[in-house]
Protein backbone atom coordinates (compact mmCIF):
# COMPACT_ATOMS: atom_id res chain seq x y z
CA UNK A 1 0.00 0.00 0.00
CA UNK A 2 0.80 3.36 -1.14
CA UNK A 3 0.32 6.48 0.82
CA UNK A 4 -3.41 8.64 0.07
CA UNK A 5 -3.57 9.93 -3.45
CA UNK A 6 -0.72 7.69 -5.03
CA UNK A 7 -2.88 4.76 -3.60
CA UNK A 8 -6.24 6.22 -4.80
CA UNK A 9 -4.95 6.74 -8.06
CA UNK A 10 -4.15 2.88 -8.35
CA UNK A 11 -7.12 1.77 -6.94
CA UNK A 12 -8.91 3.62 -9.50
CA UNK A 13 -6.94 2.76 -12.30
CA UNK A 14 -7.16 -1.16 -11.38
CA UNK A 15 -11.07 -0.80 -11.60
CA UNK A 16 -10.48 0.14 -15.31
CA UNK A 17 -10.49 -3.07 -18.06
CA UNK A 18 -7.64 -5.10 -18.79
CA UNK A 19 -5.70 -3.02 -15.98
CA UNK A 20 -4.58 -5.38 -13.71
CA UNK A 21 -2.92 -4.40 -9.72
CA UNK A 22 0.59 -4.60 -11.08
CA UNK A 23 -0.08 -2.44 -14.35
CA UNK A 24 -1.98 0.11 -12.09
CA UNK A 25 0.72 0.70 -10.79
CA UNK A 26 3.17 0.88 -13.04
CA UNK A 27 0.73 3.51 -14.54
CA UNK A 28 0.69 5.39 -11.76
CA UNK A 29 4.50 5.62 -11.33
CA UNK A 30 4.48 6.51 -14.93
CA UNK A 31 2.49 9.11 -14.04
CA UNK A 32 3.87 10.14 -11.05
CA UNK A 33 7.19 10.92 -12.96
CA UNK A 34 5.63 12.69 -15.87
CA UNK A 35 5.79 16.04 -17.23
CA UNK A 36 2.70 17.97 -15.52
CA UNK A 37 1.15 19.27 -18.91
CA UNK A 38 1.28 15.87 -19.97
CA UNK A 39 -0.52 14.49 -17.41
CA UNK A 40 -3.12 18.12 -17.36
CA UNK A 41 -3.54 17.33 -20.68
CA UNK A 42 -4.94 13.26 -20.85
CA UNK A 43 -6.99 15.03 -17.80
CA UNK A 44 -8.58 16.87 -20.39
CA UNK A 45 -8.52 14.54 -22.93
CA UNK A 46 -10.33 12.09 -20.72
CA UNK A 47 -13.20 14.87 -19.37
CA UNK A 48 -13.76 16.33 -22.68
CA UNK A 49 -14.44 12.77 -24.15
CA UNK A 50 -16.77 12.25 -21.64
CA UNK A 51 -18.82 15.38 -22.51
CA UNK A 52 -18.50 15.66 -26.00
CA UNK A 53 -18.97 11.65 -26.99
CA UNK A 54 -22.78 10.26 -27.51
CA UNK A 55 -24.26 7.81 -29.00
CA UNK A 56 -25.74 8.51 -32.72
CA UNK A 57 -29.67 8.51 -32.71
CA UNK A 58 -29.82 5.72 -36.11
CA UNK A 59 -27.09 3.41 -35.28
CA UNK A 60 -26.20 3.42 -32.09
CA UNK A 61 -22.38 4.35 -32.45
CA UNK A 62 -20.32 6.26 -30.68
CA UNK A 63 -20.89 9.73 -32.08
CA UNK A 64 -20.60 14.04 -31.76
CA UNK A 65 -23.59 14.53 -33.19
CA UNK A 66 -27.07 13.01 -32.98
CA UNK A 67 -26.09 10.98 -36.05
CA UNK A 68 -22.56 9.60 -36.91
CA UNK A 69 -19.99 10.38 -39.89
CA UNK A 70 -20.95 7.11 -41.69
CA UNK A 71 -25.28 7.60 -41.05
CA UNK A 72 -24.76 10.99 -42.11
CA UNK A 73 -22.93 10.12 -45.48
CA UNK A 74 -24.81 10.04 -48.43
CA UNK A 75 -22.29 7.74 -50.14
CA UNK A 76 -22.97 4.81 -47.94
CA UNK A 77 -25.37 2.61 -49.53
CA UNK A 78 -28.40 2.98 -47.76
CA UNK A 79 -30.54 -0.48 -48.45
CA UNK A 80 -27.59 -2.61 -46.57
CA UNK A 81 -27.13 -2.81 -42.66
CA UNK A 82 -24.79 -4.36 -41.06
CA UNK A 83 -25.54 -5.75 -37.13
CA UNK A 84 -22.77 -5.73 -34.98
CA UNK A 85 -22.50 -5.70 -30.95
CA UNK A 86 -20.44 -3.05 -29.97
CA UNK A 87 -19.01 0.26 -31.27
CA UNK A 88 -15.22 -1.12 -31.43
CA UNK A 89 -16.14 -3.88 -34.29
CA UNK A 90 -17.49 -1.17 -36.29
CA UNK A 91 -14.04 0.01 -36.46
CA UNK A 92 -12.85 -3.29 -37.15
CA UNK A 93 -15.12 -3.73 -40.14
CA UNK A 94 -14.63 -0.53 -41.18
CA UNK A 95 -11.28 -1.06 -41.30
CA UNK A 96 -11.50 -4.15 -43.78
CA UNK A 97 -13.33 -1.52 -46.28
CA UNK A 98 -15.27 -4.40 -47.62
CA UNK A 99 -18.27 -2.95 -46.26
CA UNK A 100 -20.01 -0.17 -48.27
CA UNK A 101 -23.94 0.15 -45.83
CA UNK A 102 -24.43 1.66 -43.10
CA UNK A 103 -24.22 0.00 -39.30
CA UNK A 104 -26.56 -1.25 -36.33
CA UNK A 105 -24.99 -1.23 -32.72
CA UNK A 106 -27.15 -3.81 -29.79
CA UNK A 107 -24.77 -2.92 -27.28
CA UNK A 108 -24.37 -5.97 -26.20
CA UNK A 109 -25.38 -9.59 -26.80
CA UNK A 110 -28.04 -11.97 -25.55
CA UNK A 111 -26.69 -13.34 -22.06
CA UNK A 112 -29.06 -13.97 -19.17
CA UNK A 113 -26.29 -14.88 -17.01
CA UNK A 114 -25.93 -10.69 -17.39
CA UNK A 115 -29.10 -10.17 -17.36
CA UNK A 116 -29.42 -9.25 -20.94
CA UNK A 117 -32.30 -10.17 -22.74
CA UNK A 118 -33.77 -8.42 -26.47
CA UNK A 119 -35.71 -5.60 -24.30
CA UNK A 120 -31.96 -4.74 -23.17
CA UNK A 121 -30.61 -4.65 -26.50
CA UNK A 122 -31.38 -2.05 -29.57
CA UNK A 123 -33.50 -4.35 -31.34
CA UNK A 124 -36.36 -2.51 -31.48
CA UNK A 125 -34.70 -0.07 -32.92
CA UNK A 126 -33.30 -2.38 -35.46
CA UNK A 127 -37.10 -3.00 -36.50
CA UNK A 128 -38.23 0.98 -37.14
CA UNK A 129 -35.15 0.98 -39.27
CA UNK A 130 -36.41 -1.54 -41.19
CA UNK A 131 -39.93 -0.58 -41.48
CA UNK A 132 -40.32 1.37 -44.05
CA UNK A 133 -38.56 -1.11 -46.47
CA UNK A 134 -36.01 1.00 -48.01
CA UNK A 135 -33.44 -1.58 -46.43
CA UNK A 136 -33.18 -4.64 -48.15
CA UNK A 137 -29.83 -6.22 -46.86
CA UNK A 138 -29.29 -7.00 -43.17
CA UNK A 139 -25.83 -8.44 -42.53
CA UNK A 140 -25.63 -9.97 -38.63
CA UNK A 141 -22.34 -9.46 -37.13
CA UNK A 142 -22.10 -11.07 -33.67
CA UNK A 143 -18.90 -12.17 -32.15
CA UNK A 144 -18.25 -16.08 -33.04
CA UNK A 145 -19.36 -17.33 -29.23
CA UNK A 146 -22.33 -18.80 -27.53
CA UNK A 147 -23.75 -15.64 -27.14
CA UNK A 148 -23.46 -13.74 -30.19
CA UNK A 149 -24.93 -17.28 -31.74
CA UNK A 150 -27.65 -16.90 -29.86
CA UNK A 151 -28.35 -13.10 -30.82
CA UNK A 152 -27.82 -13.75 -34.70
CA UNK A 153 -30.58 -16.67 -33.97
CA UNK A 154 -33.02 -14.66 -32.21
CA UNK A 155 -32.54 -11.82 -34.87
CA UNK A 156 -33.07 -14.15 -37.76
CA UNK A 157 -36.15 -15.50 -36.53
CA UNK A 158 -37.65 -11.77 -36.45
CA UNK A 159 -36.62 -11.21 -39.30
CA UNK A 160 -37.70 -14.08 -41.00
CA UNK A 161 -40.64 -12.37 -42.63
CA UNK A 162 -39.75 -9.59 -43.53
CA UNK A 163 -38.84 -9.21 -47.19
CA UNK A 164 -34.82 -8.91 -46.57
CA UNK A 165 -31.34 -11.08 -47.43
CA UNK A 166 -30.47 -11.96 -43.94
CA UNK A 167 -26.43 -13.02 -43.55
CA UNK A 168 -24.40 -14.06 -40.69
CA UNK A 169 -21.06 -12.98 -40.87
CA UNK A 170 -18.95 -14.75 -38.26
CA UNK A 171 -15.91 -11.99 -37.13
CA UNK A 172 -13.05 -12.19 -34.67
CA UNK A 173 -11.76 -14.71 -33.45
CA UNK A 174 -11.55 -17.91 -35.05
CA UNK A 175 -14.47 -20.02 -35.27
CA UNK A 176 -15.01 -23.87 -34.80
CA UNK A 177 -13.10 -24.44 -38.58
CA UNK A 178 -9.92 -22.90 -37.41
CA UNK A 179 -9.08 -25.16 -34.58
CA UNK A 180 -8.94 -28.14 -36.26
CA UNK A 181 -6.21 -26.75 -38.68
CA UNK A 182 -4.43 -25.19 -35.68
CA UNK A 183 -4.17 -28.43 -33.59
CA UNK A 184 -2.63 -30.10 -37.02
CA UNK A 185 -0.17 -27.76 -37.60
CA UNK A 186 0.84 -27.40 -34.13
CA UNK A 187 0.74 -31.56 -33.35
CA UNK A 188 3.01 -31.78 -36.77
CA UNK A 189 4.92 -28.71 -35.87
CA UNK A 190 5.73 -30.22 -32.52
CA UNK A 191 6.68 -33.16 -32.55
CA UNK A 192 8.51 -32.73 -36.33
CA UNK A 193 10.70 -29.61 -34.89
CA UNK A 194 13.01 -31.94 -32.95
CA UNK A 195 14.82 -35.00 -32.10
CA UNK A 196 15.73 -36.25 -28.90
CA UNK A 197 18.99 -36.49 -27.26
CA UNK A 198 17.80 -39.06 -25.19
CA UNK A 199 17.84 -42.25 -27.22
CA UNK B 1 5.01 -41.28 -25.26
CA UNK B 2 6.89 -40.28 -21.55
CA UNK B 3 8.16 -37.30 -20.00
CA UNK B 4 11.90 -36.98 -19.68
CA UNK B 5 11.72 -33.40 -17.81
CA UNK B 6 9.02 -31.88 -15.86
CA UNK B 7 9.55 -28.24 -14.41
CA UNK B 8 6.62 -27.09 -11.80
CA UNK B 9 6.64 -22.83 -11.10
CA UNK B 10 4.55 -22.02 -8.02
CA UNK B 11 2.39 -25.51 -8.87
CA UNK B 12 0.59 -26.80 -5.84
CA UNK B 13 2.53 -27.15 -3.27
CA UNK B 14 6.23 -26.42 -5.42
CA UNK B 15 7.40 -23.38 -5.57
CA UNK B 16 10.15 -24.67 -8.40
CA UNK B 17 10.84 -28.08 -9.30
CA UNK B 18 13.23 -29.87 -11.89
CA UNK B 19 12.93 -33.12 -12.52
CA UNK B 20 14.46 -35.79 -14.55
CA UNK B 21 12.07 -38.75 -15.36
CA UNK B 22 12.84 -42.05 -17.62
CA UNK B 23 10.62 -44.25 -19.63
CA UNK B 24 9.54 -47.55 -18.11
CA UNK B 25 8.14 -47.48 -13.98
CA UNK B 26 9.07 -45.00 -11.24
CA UNK B 27 7.52 -44.57 -7.98
CA UNK B 28 7.78 -41.60 -5.96
CA UNK B 29 7.55 -42.13 -2.59
CA UNK B 30 7.25 -40.54 0.73
CA UNK B 31 5.10 -39.83 3.90
CA UNK B 32 1.20 -38.44 3.64
CA UNK B 33 1.30 -34.43 2.40
CA UNK B 34 4.64 -34.20 0.93
CA UNK B 35 3.91 -33.54 -2.96
CA UNK B 36 3.62 -36.79 -4.35
CA UNK B 37 0.52 -36.55 -5.74
CA UNK B 38 1.08 -32.94 -6.83
CA UNK B 39 3.95 -34.39 -9.84
CA UNK B 40 1.96 -36.44 -10.98
CA UNK B 41 -1.54 -33.72 -11.27
CA UNK B 42 1.06 -31.95 -13.27
CA UNK B 43 1.65 -34.22 -16.01
CA UNK B 44 -2.10 -35.04 -15.82
CA UNK B 45 -3.37 -30.97 -16.03
CA UNK B 46 -0.88 -30.84 -18.89
CA UNK B 47 -3.16 -33.47 -21.38
CA UNK B 48 -6.66 -32.27 -20.75
CA UNK B 49 -6.16 -28.89 -18.80
CA UNK B 50 -7.84 -30.50 -16.17
CA UNK B 51 -6.99 -31.76 -13.16
CA UNK B 52 -8.71 -35.19 -11.79
CA UNK B 53 -8.86 -33.72 -8.29
CA UNK B 54 -9.75 -30.58 -8.68
CA UNK B 55 -12.42 -28.83 -11.18
CA UNK B 56 -11.23 -25.03 -10.52
CA UNK B 57 -7.90 -23.89 -11.44
CA UNK B 58 -7.27 -22.09 -8.36
CA UNK B 59 -6.09 -24.99 -6.21
CA UNK B 60 -3.38 -25.66 -8.35
CA UNK B 61 -1.51 -22.72 -7.98
CA UNK B 62 0.72 -22.37 -4.78
CA UNK B 63 -0.65 -20.37 -1.88
CA UNK B 64 -0.14 -16.69 -2.14
CA UNK B 65 1.42 -16.87 -6.21
CA UNK B 66 -0.31 -15.02 -8.82
CA UNK B 67 0.20 -18.04 -11.35
CA UNK B 68 1.36 -21.16 -12.13
CA UNK B 69 3.94 -22.92 -14.78
CA UNK B 70 3.93 -26.28 -15.98
CA UNK B 71 6.81 -27.15 -18.87
CA UNK B 72 7.01 -30.55 -19.68
CA UNK B 73 9.93 -32.23 -22.25
CA UNK B 74 7.73 -35.01 -23.79
CA UNK B 75 9.24 -37.59 -26.17
CA UNK B 76 6.99 -39.07 -28.69
CA UNK B 77 8.16 -42.33 -31.52
CA UNK B 78 11.59 -40.62 -31.12
CA UNK B 79 10.70 -36.90 -31.53
CA UNK B 80 11.01 -34.98 -28.43
CA UNK B 81 9.29 -31.24 -27.94
CA UNK B 82 8.56 -29.15 -25.05
CA UNK B 83 4.92 -28.26 -23.77
CA UNK B 84 4.22 -25.73 -21.56
CA UNK B 85 0.44 -24.41 -19.97
CA UNK B 86 0.59 -21.05 -17.77
CA UNK B 87 -2.06 -21.40 -15.40
CA UNK B 88 -4.15 -18.13 -15.06
CA UNK B 89 -7.02 -18.35 -12.37
CA UNK B 90 -10.14 -16.46 -13.37
CA UNK B 91 -8.04 -15.66 -16.59
CA UNK B 92 -7.20 -17.12 -20.02
CA UNK B 93 -4.45 -19.78 -19.34
CA UNK B 94 -1.65 -19.57 -22.06
CA UNK B 95 0.27 -22.45 -23.98
CA UNK B 96 3.10 -22.73 -25.64
CA UNK B 97 4.84 -25.63 -27.57
CA UNK B 98 9.03 -24.94 -28.06
CA UNK B 99 8.34 -21.78 -26.81
CA UNK B 100 5.96 -21.05 -29.57
CA UNK B 101 2.41 -19.62 -28.09
CA UNK B 102 -0.86 -21.07 -29.33
CA UNK B 103 -3.23 -19.14 -30.47
CA UNK B 104 -5.13 -20.54 -27.21
CA UNK B 105 -3.92 -23.00 -24.56
CA UNK B 106 -6.94 -25.28 -25.09
CA UNK B 107 -4.88 -26.02 -28.58
CA UNK B 108 -2.56 -27.79 -26.20
CA UNK B 109 -5.06 -31.00 -25.33
CA UNK B 110 -4.30 -34.01 -26.48
CA UNK B 111 -0.56 -33.97 -27.24
CA UNK B 112 0.18 -35.33 -24.14
CA UNK B 113 -2.66 -38.67 -23.15
CA UNK B 114 -2.41 -40.02 -19.62
CA UNK B 115 -4.82 -42.57 -17.93
CA UNK B 116 -5.00 -41.72 -13.97
CA UNK B 117 -5.99 -44.41 -11.50
CA UNK B 118 -6.83 -42.97 -8.55
CA UNK B 119 -8.02 -43.92 -5.14
CA UNK B 120 -11.51 -42.68 -5.71
CA UNK B 121 -12.06 -44.83 -9.30
CA UNK B 122 -14.78 -46.61 -6.54
CA UNK B 123 -16.58 -43.80 -7.36
CA UNK B 124 -16.78 -44.06 -11.04
CA UNK B 125 -19.08 -47.48 -10.50
CA UNK B 126 -20.68 -46.79 -7.20
CA UNK B 127 -20.95 -42.40 -7.47
CA UNK B 128 -23.09 -40.24 -8.86
CA UNK B 129 -23.83 -40.52 -12.83
CA UNK B 130 -21.53 -36.91 -13.01
CA UNK B 131 -18.77 -39.62 -11.67
CA UNK B 132 -19.51 -41.23 -15.23
CA UNK B 133 -20.07 -38.57 -17.71
CA UNK B 134 -17.05 -36.81 -16.58
CA UNK B 135 -15.01 -40.33 -17.44
CA UNK B 136 -16.51 -40.53 -20.56
CA UNK B 137 -15.80 -36.95 -21.59
CA UNK B 138 -12.15 -37.09 -20.45
CA UNK B 139 -11.32 -40.27 -22.60
CA UNK B 140 -12.99 -38.54 -26.00
CA UNK B 141 -11.19 -35.20 -25.19
CA UNK B 142 -8.16 -37.44 -25.13
CA UNK B 143 -9.40 -39.28 -28.53
CA UNK B 144 -10.68 -36.15 -30.32
CA UNK B 145 -9.33 -33.04 -28.79
CA UNK B 146 -11.60 -31.00 -30.05
CA UNK B 147 -14.19 -32.78 -28.51
CA UNK B 148 -13.07 -30.14 -25.46
CA UNK B 149 -14.54 -27.04 -27.55
CA UNK B 150 -17.82 -28.81 -27.48
CA UNK B 151 -17.88 -29.39 -24.57
CA UNK B 152 -17.67 -25.65 -23.01
CA UNK B 153 -19.87 -24.67 -25.17
CA UNK B 154 -22.46 -27.00 -24.13
CA UNK B 155 -21.78 -25.80 -20.73
CA UNK B 156 -22.25 -22.23 -21.21
CA UNK B 157 -25.24 -23.09 -23.32
CA UNK B 158 -26.02 -24.68 -20.31
CA UNK B 159 -25.71 -21.91 -18.09
CA UNK B 160 -27.28 -19.31 -20.29
CA UNK B 161 -30.15 -21.64 -20.61
CA UNK B 162 -30.68 -22.35 -16.80
CA UNK B 163 -30.36 -18.86 -15.99
CA UNK B 164 -33.25 -17.92 -18.64
CA UNK B 165 -35.83 -20.36 -16.79
CA UNK B 166 -34.21 -19.55 -13.06
CA UNK B 167 -35.26 -15.98 -13.98
CA UNK B 168 -38.41 -16.64 -15.76
CA UNK B 169 -39.67 -18.49 -12.67
CA UNK B 170 -39.00 -15.62 -10.28
CA UNK B 171 -39.85 -13.05 -11.93
CA UNK B 172 -43.30 -14.39 -13.51
CA UNK B 173 -45.84 -12.47 -15.49
CA UNK B 174 -45.14 -10.47 -18.80
CA UNK B 175 -41.21 -10.15 -17.50
CA UNK B 176 -41.01 -13.58 -17.84
CA UNK B 177 -42.91 -13.74 -21.15
CA UNK B 178 -40.16 -11.23 -22.42
CA UNK B 179 -37.42 -13.26 -21.24
CA UNK B 180 -38.96 -16.52 -22.78
CA UNK B 181 -39.22 -15.24 -26.08
CA UNK B 182 -35.67 -16.20 -26.62
CA UNK B 183 -35.87 -19.51 -25.01
CA UNK B 184 -36.27 -21.32 -28.16
CA UNK B 185 -32.76 -19.97 -29.42
CA UNK B 186 -31.45 -21.91 -26.80
CA UNK B 187 -33.13 -24.73 -26.90
CA UNK B 188 -31.59 -24.87 -30.82
CA UNK B 189 -28.26 -24.43 -29.20
CA UNK B 190 -28.73 -27.10 -26.49
CA UNK B 191 -30.26 -29.68 -28.78
CA UNK B 192 -27.49 -29.20 -31.45
CA UNK B 193 -24.66 -29.23 -29.14
CA UNK B 194 -25.99 -31.75 -27.23
CA UNK B 195 -26.64 -34.26 -30.20
CA UNK B 196 -23.42 -34.15 -30.94
CA UNK B 197 -22.25 -34.80 -26.90
CA UNK B 198 -24.56 -37.65 -26.86
CA UNK B 199 -23.53 -39.19 -30.44
CA UNK B 200 -20.04 -39.08 -29.68
CA UNK B 201 -19.64 -40.45 -26.18
CA UNK B 202 -21.73 -43.60 -27.03
CA UNK B 203 -19.45 -44.23 -29.65
CA UNK B 204 -16.83 -44.20 -27.32
CA UNK B 205 -18.45 -46.13 -25.35
CA UNK B 206 -19.18 -48.59 -27.71
CA UNK B 207 -15.77 -49.32 -28.74
CA UNK B 208 -14.83 -49.58 -24.78
CA UNK B 209 -17.26 -52.36 -24.48
CA UNK B 210 -15.02 -55.55 -26.03
CA UNK B 211 -11.60 -53.97 -24.01
CA UNK B 212 -13.60 -53.80 -20.99
CA UNK B 213 -14.70 -57.63 -21.19
CA UNK B 214 -11.16 -57.99 -21.66
CA UNK B 215 -9.68 -55.97 -18.68
CA UNK B 216 -12.30 -57.37 -16.28
CA UNK B 217 -11.52 -60.51 -16.99
CA UNK B 218 -7.73 -59.90 -16.34
CA UNK B 219 -8.20 -57.96 -13.16
CA UNK B 220 -10.89 -60.28 -12.01
CA UNK B 221 -8.93 -63.60 -12.29
CA UNK B 222 -11.45 -66.06 -13.45
CA UNK B 223 -14.80 -63.72 -14.81
CA UNK B 224 -16.38 -64.68 -17.87
CA UNK B 225 -15.20 -62.65 -20.56
CA UNK B 226 -18.35 -61.19 -21.53
CA UNK B 227 -19.31 -60.19 -17.86
CA UNK B 228 -18.64 -56.71 -17.90
CA UNK B 229 -20.42 -54.19 -20.15
CA UNK B 230 -21.33 -50.53 -20.37
CA UNK B 231 -24.19 -48.97 -21.74
CA UNK B 232 -24.72 -45.13 -22.55
CA UNK B 233 -28.17 -44.41 -21.04
CA UNK B 234 -29.33 -41.02 -22.09
CA UNK B 235 -31.80 -39.25 -19.55
CA UNK B 236 -34.87 -39.92 -22.10
CA UNK B 237 -35.99 -42.58 -24.28
CA UNK B 238 -34.44 -42.66 -27.72
CA UNK B 239 -34.03 -45.77 -29.90
CA UNK B 240 -30.70 -44.47 -32.35
CA UNK B 241 -27.71 -43.06 -31.37
CA UNK B 242 -25.51 -42.78 -34.27
CA UNK B 243 -27.16 -39.86 -36.38
CA UNK B 244 -26.87 -36.28 -34.98
CA UNK B 245 -29.17 -34.89 -36.77
CA UNK B 246 -31.77 -37.60 -35.48
CA UNK B 247 -30.52 -37.30 -31.77
CA UNK B 248 -31.10 -33.73 -32.36
CA UNK B 249 -34.51 -33.47 -33.74
CA UNK B 250 -35.27 -36.11 -30.84
CA UNK B 251 -33.77 -33.51 -28.43
CA UNK B 252 -35.99 -30.67 -29.53
CA UNK B 253 -39.15 -32.87 -29.44
CA UNK B 254 -38.05 -33.92 -25.43
CA UNK B 255 -37.12 -30.25 -24.95
CA UNK B 256 -40.99 -29.29 -26.07
CA UNK B 257 -42.84 -32.03 -23.99
CA UNK B 258 -41.09 -30.95 -20.99
CA UNK B 259 -41.50 -26.76 -21.87
CA UNK B 260 -43.62 -26.16 -18.94
CA UNK B 261 -41.61 -28.93 -16.21
CA UNK B 262 -38.73 -26.67 -17.04
CA UNK B 263 -40.32 -23.45 -16.31
CA UNK B 264 -41.84 -24.32 -12.87
CA UNK B 265 -38.67 -25.85 -11.42
CA UNK B 266 -36.22 -23.29 -13.42
CA UNK B 267 -33.92 -26.35 -14.69
CA UNK B 268 -32.66 -27.69 -17.49
CA UNK B 269 -34.27 -31.00 -17.13
CA UNK B 270 -33.26 -32.76 -20.83
CA UNK B 271 -30.03 -32.97 -21.97
CA UNK B 272 -26.60 -34.81 -21.68
CA UNK B 273 -25.79 -33.39 -19.12
CA UNK B 274 -28.57 -35.77 -16.75
CA UNK B 275 -27.17 -39.06 -18.76
CA UNK B 276 -25.81 -41.80 -17.22
CA UNK B 277 -23.53 -45.08 -18.35
CA UNK B 278 -24.88 -47.75 -17.07
CA UNK B 279 -22.10 -50.46 -15.29
CA UNK B 280 -23.48 -54.22 -15.49
CA UNK B 281 -21.73 -57.28 -14.27
CA UNK B 282 -23.79 -60.00 -16.11
CA UNK B 283 -27.31 -59.41 -15.68
CA UNK B 284 -26.97 -57.23 -12.62
CA UNK B 285 -25.92 -53.39 -12.13
CA UNK B 286 -23.37 -52.78 -10.77
CA UNK B 287 -24.07 -50.14 -8.59
CA UNK B 288 -26.41 -51.21 -5.91
CA UNK B 289 -25.36 -55.31 -6.50
CA UNK B 290 -21.61 -55.59 -7.22
CA UNK B 291 -19.21 -56.36 -3.90
CA UNK B 292 -16.64 -54.39 -2.76
CA UNK B 293 -13.90 -55.91 -4.92
CA UNK B 294 -16.21 -56.91 -7.70
CA UNK B 295 -16.59 -52.64 -7.83
CA UNK B 296 -12.92 -52.32 -7.45
CA UNK B 297 -12.26 -54.63 -10.47
CA UNK B 298 -14.80 -53.12 -13.11
CA UNK B 299 -13.28 -49.64 -12.23
CA UNK B 300 -9.76 -50.32 -12.65
CA UNK B 301 -11.27 -52.16 -15.83
CA UNK B 302 -12.77 -49.26 -17.32
CA UNK B 303 -9.25 -47.51 -16.36
CA UNK B 304 -7.45 -50.38 -18.21
CA UNK B 305 -9.76 -50.56 -21.31
CA UNK B 306 -9.51 -46.52 -22.17
CA UNK B 307 -5.86 -46.77 -21.64
CA UNK B 308 -6.00 -49.70 -24.36
CA UNK B 309 -8.27 -47.38 -26.53
CA UNK B 310 -5.97 -44.43 -26.07
CA UNK B 311 -3.14 -46.66 -27.21
CA UNK B 312 -1.84 -46.14 -30.64
CA UNK B 313 0.47 -48.16 -32.51
CA UNK B 314 4.28 -47.42 -30.68
CA UNK B 315 2.57 -44.95 -28.73
CA UNK B 316 1.19 -45.43 -25.10
CA UNK B 317 -0.57 -43.47 -23.29
CA UNK B 318 1.48 -42.47 -19.41
CA UNK B 319 0.04 -44.28 -16.74
CA UNK B 320 -0.39 -42.55 -13.52
CA UNK B 321 -0.88 -44.76 -10.51
CA UNK B 322 -1.89 -42.45 -7.70
CA UNK B 323 -1.63 -44.17 -4.41
CA UNK B 324 -4.07 -46.76 -5.99
CA UNK B 325 -2.46 -50.07 -4.00
CA UNK B 326 -3.13 -48.74 -0.57
CA UNK B 327 -6.85 -49.21 -1.88
CA UNK B 328 -6.56 -52.92 -3.28
CA UNK B 329 -6.05 -56.17 -1.73
CA UNK B 330 -3.61 -58.64 -2.67
CA UNK B 331 -4.28 -60.46 -5.74
CA UNK B 332 -5.84 -56.78 -7.50
CA UNK B 333 -2.53 -55.44 -6.98
CA UNK B 334 -0.41 -57.96 -8.17
CA UNK B 335 -3.06 -58.29 -11.42
CA UNK B 336 -2.96 -54.53 -12.19
CA UNK B 337 0.99 -54.14 -11.48
CA UNK B 338 1.43 -57.21 -14.17
CA UNK B 339 -0.94 -55.73 -16.55
CA UNK B 340 0.63 -52.31 -16.63
CA UNK B 341 4.86 -52.93 -16.06
CA UNK B 342 5.05 -53.15 -19.87
CA UNK B 343 3.39 -49.75 -21.02
CA UNK B 344 5.93 -47.09 -21.77
CA UNK B 345 5.97 -44.78 -19.23
CA UNK B 346 4.44 -45.28 -15.70
CA UNK B 347 4.27 -42.84 -12.80
CA UNK B 348 3.38 -44.61 -9.38
CA UNK B 349 3.33 -42.94 -6.34
CA UNK B 350 2.58 -44.65 -2.90
CA UNK B 351 2.95 -43.41 0.80
CA UNK B 352 3.97 -46.98 1.96
CA UNK B 353 7.01 -48.16 -0.21
CA UNK B 354 5.93 -51.91 0.60
CA UNK B 355 2.56 -51.26 -1.02
CA UNK B 356 3.71 -50.92 -4.14
CA UNK B 357 4.01 -54.42 -6.18
CA UNK B 358 7.25 -56.71 -6.94
CA UNK B 359 6.61 -56.18 -10.30
CA UNK B 360 6.83 -52.07 -10.16
CA UNK B 361 9.40 -51.30 -8.16
CA UNK B 362 11.26 -49.32 -11.37
CA UNK B 363 13.27 -46.57 -10.49
CA UNK B 364 12.35 -44.75 -6.72
CA UNK B 365 12.18 -41.36 -6.49
CA UNK B 366 11.88 -40.22 -2.43
CA UNK B 367 9.91 -36.86 -2.33
CA UNK B 368 10.05 -34.95 1.28
CA UNK B 369 9.61 -31.39 2.13
CA UNK B 370 8.66 -30.22 -1.13
CA UNK B 371 12.11 -32.12 -2.82
CA UNK B 372 12.08 -34.98 -4.73
CA UNK B 373 15.66 -36.83 -4.71
CA UNK B 374 16.25 -40.37 -6.09
CA UNK B 375 16.01 -43.31 -3.65
CA UNK B 376 19.48 -44.79 -1.77
N1 LIG C 1 -2.17 -24.46 -3.90
C1 LIG C 1 -1.36 -24.96 -2.93
N2 LIG C 1 -0.46 -24.15 -2.34
C2 LIG C 1 0.36 -24.63 -1.37
N3 LIG C 1 0.32 -25.89 -0.93
C3 LIG C 1 -0.55 -26.72 -1.47
C4 LIG C 1 -1.43 -26.32 -2.51
N4 LIG C 1 -2.21 -27.35 -2.86
C5 LIG C 1 -1.82 -28.37 -2.09
N5 LIG C 1 -0.83 -28.01 -1.26
C6 LIG C 1 -0.18 -28.84 -0.25
O1 LIG C 1 0.35 -29.98 -0.87
C7 LIG C 1 0.25 -31.06 0.04
C8 LIG C 1 -0.41 -32.24 -0.61
O2 LIG C 1 0.42 -32.74 -1.58
P1 LIG C 1 0.06 -34.12 -2.26
O3 LIG C 1 -1.40 -34.25 -2.45
O4 LIG C 1 0.93 -34.25 -3.44
O5 LIG C 1 0.49 -35.12 -1.12
P2 LIG C 1 0.92 -36.63 -1.26
O6 LIG C 1 2.39 -36.70 -1.11
O7 LIG C 1 0.34 -37.20 -2.50
O8 LIG C 1 0.23 -37.20 0.03
P3 LIG C 1 -0.63 -38.55 0.26
O9 LIG C 1 0.36 -39.62 0.51
O10 LIG C 1 -1.42 -38.24 1.48
O11 LIG C 1 -1.46 -38.78 -0.95
C9 LIG C 1 -0.56 -30.63 1.20
O12 LIG C 1 0.28 -30.42 2.30
C10 LIG C 1 -1.18 -29.34 0.75
O13 LIG C 1 -1.34 -28.44 1.80
MG1 LIG D 1 -1.30 -38.42 -2.87
ZN1 LIG E 1 -25.00 6.28 -36.96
Amino acid sequence: MYEGVLQDLIDELARLPGVGPKGAQRIAFHLLAADPADVRRLAETMQEMKAKATFCQTCGNVSQAERCRICADPRRDPTSICVVEEPKDVVAIERTREFRGRYHVLGGAISPLAGIGPDQLRIRELMGRLADGEVTEVILAMDPNIEGDATAAYLSRLLRSMELSVTRLASGLPVGGDLEYADEVTLGRAFAGRRSTGD
Amino acid sequence: MHVSHLSLHDFRSYDTLELGLEPGVTSLLGRNGQGKTNVVEAVDYLSRLSSHRVSGDQPLVRQGAERAVVRAAVTREGRSATLEVEINPGRSNRARVNRAALPRARDLVGLVRTVVFAPDDLALVKGDPSERRRFADDLQVLLTPRYAGTRADYDRVLKQRSSLLRTARTRGGSAAQGMLATLEVWDERLAALGAEIMVTRAAAVEQLVPLLGKAYEAVARGARRDDAVVTYRPSFEIADLTVVADVEQALLAEVARRRQDEIDRGVTLVGPHRDDLLCTLGELPVKGYASHGEGWSFALALRLASYELLRQPGDDPILVLDDVFAELDATRREQLAELVAGAEQVLVTAAVADDVPEALRGRRLTVADGQVTPDG
